[in-house]
């Protein structure tokens, strides 16, 4: 579509309509690259991003026991489960569950479940992890807010929380020293 | 009105190169006002009058506001404490929140009963809802800066609504916190945004008012003017009238402010933040408590996210969802009736937003959430067809001053169509 002298092309299109195209086009460009560095600002920065891992001494922990530990911010718990919390977890029928996942997905090492807890509904902290705390109907977590219950393995079973609370990446650095992150 | 003359020389060489006072003369003393305008008609102009009380309040408060986790309580509590009169600035503050919006709850319920967003006055109603919204967005992101456990919490919750948008609502609600929880970074944009959109408020409210100065307040009857003697100048008439209103308001706010400062607050809030321990029992600030019923009643969480929006969204279209042409609740026997069950309705919702959600709470959270919304989807359209308005005057000087015989019904009727 080469432009004649006159700047009309064969089909009606003019030099004009090119260059009025063309700016518009970068102009457009150049506004949404602005606005992308707008927007982007406000994502999570280099600092925050960098406070990635936390270090876990699971020595002290009894049998039955759980410590909160915060990674990246939030809390992280760790629980030691008893032979008959396992049982529990394991035996429980995924076509039960609203999220399914069993409870060998969720663990590396049966006795050492390690969750992010933060309640996959409206992020509150659930409730569960002292002695005194109620644990809601299924042994695991309650969360209070708008009461849903997860089970020993961290599943959800009842409640409005759409999804299991999350494992975060871990691994063991010996046999008493977890990574997380 | 042929342009004032103004006595005063400098006022004269003012207006010729910058007409401030003739647009003043304009729109305080040839600007017409029905007569007939009843006390509801007050709230407007309260509502203006607290939003400048706020922004006073608050740029005062930032002079000595801290936004830290660290210390962002700690200076709240020095405000109340140690700085000249802090304490006085800040109850005025915080309570001039919950009264502002008692004050454009109000507002907005003498619209719905006059019927106020019928044509021509489609525009003046949207923007009040936007101001509603901006309102709304202010409140909450001012409520998280005293960085108690409601604000801390309160901030989780509501940013975390974001998260049941499908596939990016986790991002966005990373984006939202700047992090992966709220946190500095989260204090840090919401009193960037806290100080900003009041201003913006102030420029919807400019708009605002020009839309309703275009075709002049509504009435209790809800008919056209028609002419002269059925309208005074705002002027000194109906600022003298507002400023008793005025008078009157400010004696309920002070015996808040002054008496009882935390009635409407919450005492958790004067325990600091703590990101690992999540009070028993979150509840926003009394004015969102409906909304958040809405959004409990739904057991799944899109859905009721979606819903508890929708219920503000609705107001939007209201216009063309009552098609009644009929302003005036006075005139429409039905529509009277469900509008009373309709405050009745928001009443209900915000008591049982103020409860936890268990037994029977949630059978009548759902019954009035779907109440509201027949209300507005189903009641509003069916009267617009089958309920049988009485007839209208022919005037606003009618009823008063006597016209002889009544006229036949619809005859005034035309009037409320005239410009639809
Ligand atoms: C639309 C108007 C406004 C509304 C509805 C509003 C609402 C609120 C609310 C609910 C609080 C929490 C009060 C508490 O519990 O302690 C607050 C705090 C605060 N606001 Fe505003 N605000 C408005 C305008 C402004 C403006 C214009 C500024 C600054 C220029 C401002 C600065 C502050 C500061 C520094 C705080 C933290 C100190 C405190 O908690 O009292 N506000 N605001
Ligand atoms: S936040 Fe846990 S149930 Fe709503």
């Amino acid at each position: 579509m080469a432009a004649t002298a006159d700047g009309a092309g064969g089909d009606g299109v003019t030099r004009r309509d090119f260059l009025e195209y063309a700016a518009g086009g970068m102009g457009a460009v150049g506004a949404a690259a602005a606005g992308w560095a707008l927007i982007d600002n406000m994502n999570p920065a280099a600092d925050v991003l960098a406070l990635s891992t936390t270090e876990v001494d699971l020595e002290a922990i009894e049998p039955g026991q759980s410590i909160t530990v915060v990674w990246q911010k939030k809390p992280v718990f760790v629980r030691r489960r008893t032979e008959a919390e396992i049982r529990d977890a394991e035996d429980t029928p995924l076509d039960s569950l609203p999220d399914p996942m069993a409870d060998t997905d969720r663990v590396q090492k049966a006795e050492w479940l390690i969750l992010v807890g933060v309640c996959t509904h409206l992020g509150c902290i659930p409730l569960g992890q002292k002695d005194t705390d109620e644990k809601g109907e299924y042994g695991g977590w309650f969360c209070p807010c708008h009461g849903s219950h997860y089970d020993t393995s961290g599943r959800i079973r009842k409640g409005p929380a759409p999804e299991n609370l999350p494992v975060p990446p871990y691994r063991f650095l010996d046999d008493t020293r977890i990574l997380i992150g | 009105m042929a342009a004032p003359k103004f006595e005063n020389p400098i006022v004269r060489w003012i207006d010729y190169r910058l007409p401030v006072f003739t647009f003043m003369h304009h729109e305080m003393h040839e600007y017409p006002t029905p007569k007939n305008l009843n006390y509801w008609w007050n709230f407007g102009s309260l509502a203006g009058f607290m939003l400048i009380v706020m922004i006073l309040t608050g740029i005062m408060l930032a002079m000595h506001y801290t936004p830290h986790v660290d210390h962002a309580f700690d200076s709240v509590e020095r405000i109340r404490r140690d700085v000249p009169f802090g304490w006085l600035i800040q109850f005025i503050h915080m309570n001039g929140a919950s009264f502002f919006f008692i004050l454009v709850y109000i507002h907005i319920f003498r619209g719905l009963y006059y019927g106020s967003y019928k044509s021509p006055r489609e525009i003046l109603w949207i923007l009040g809802v936007v101001i509603l919204l901006l309102m709304m967005a202010t409140a909450f992101m001012g409520y998280v800066l005293p960085w108690g456990q409601m604000s801390f919490w309160g901030a989780t919750v509501i940013t975390n609504l974001f998260s049941a948008i499908p596939l990016v609502g986790e991002h966005i609600v990373s984006w939202l916190w700047g992090g992966f929880a709220v946190d500095n970074a989260t204090l840090n944009r919401f009193y960037s945004l806290h100080y900003l959109l009041p201003f913006v408020i102030v420029g919807v409210v400019v708009l605002h008012v020009v839309a309703l100065h275009t075709h002049g307040s509504n009435n209790p009857l809800g008919i056209e003017l028609r002419g002269k003697q059925d309208s005074i100048p705002f002027h000194p008439y109906y600022t003298i009238k507002d400023m008793f209103g005025l008078g009157l308001f400010l004696t309920i706010f002070c015996l808040f402010v002054f008496f009882a400062p935390d009635y409407l607050g919450h005492p958790d809030n004067y325990v600091p933040a703590n990101p690992l321990v999540t009070p028993p029992h979150i509840v926003p600030e009394w004015y969102f408590l409906p909304f958040f019923a809405i959004l409990r009643a739904i057991p799944d969480k899109l859905l009721g996210v979606v819903a508890m929006f929708a219920a503000i969204a609705v107001l939007f279209i209201l216009p063309w969802l009552d098609r009644s042409p009929v302003r005036s609740a006075r005139f429409r026997p039905i529509y009277k009736q469900v509008f009373w069950l309709l405050v009745l309705d928001c009443l209900v919702l915000g008591y049982i937003g103020s409860q936890p959600a268990e037994g029977w709470y949630i059978h009548i959270g759902r019954l009035a959430t779907i109440y509201y919304f027949a209300h507005f989807f189903v009641i509003l359209p069916l009267l617009s067809v089958f309920e049988r308005p009485r007839p209208l005057p022919l005037s606003i000087g009618e009823p008063v001053l006597g016209g002889g015989s009544s006229p036949p019904a619809g005859g005034g009727g035309a009037g409320a169509m005239e410009r639809a």
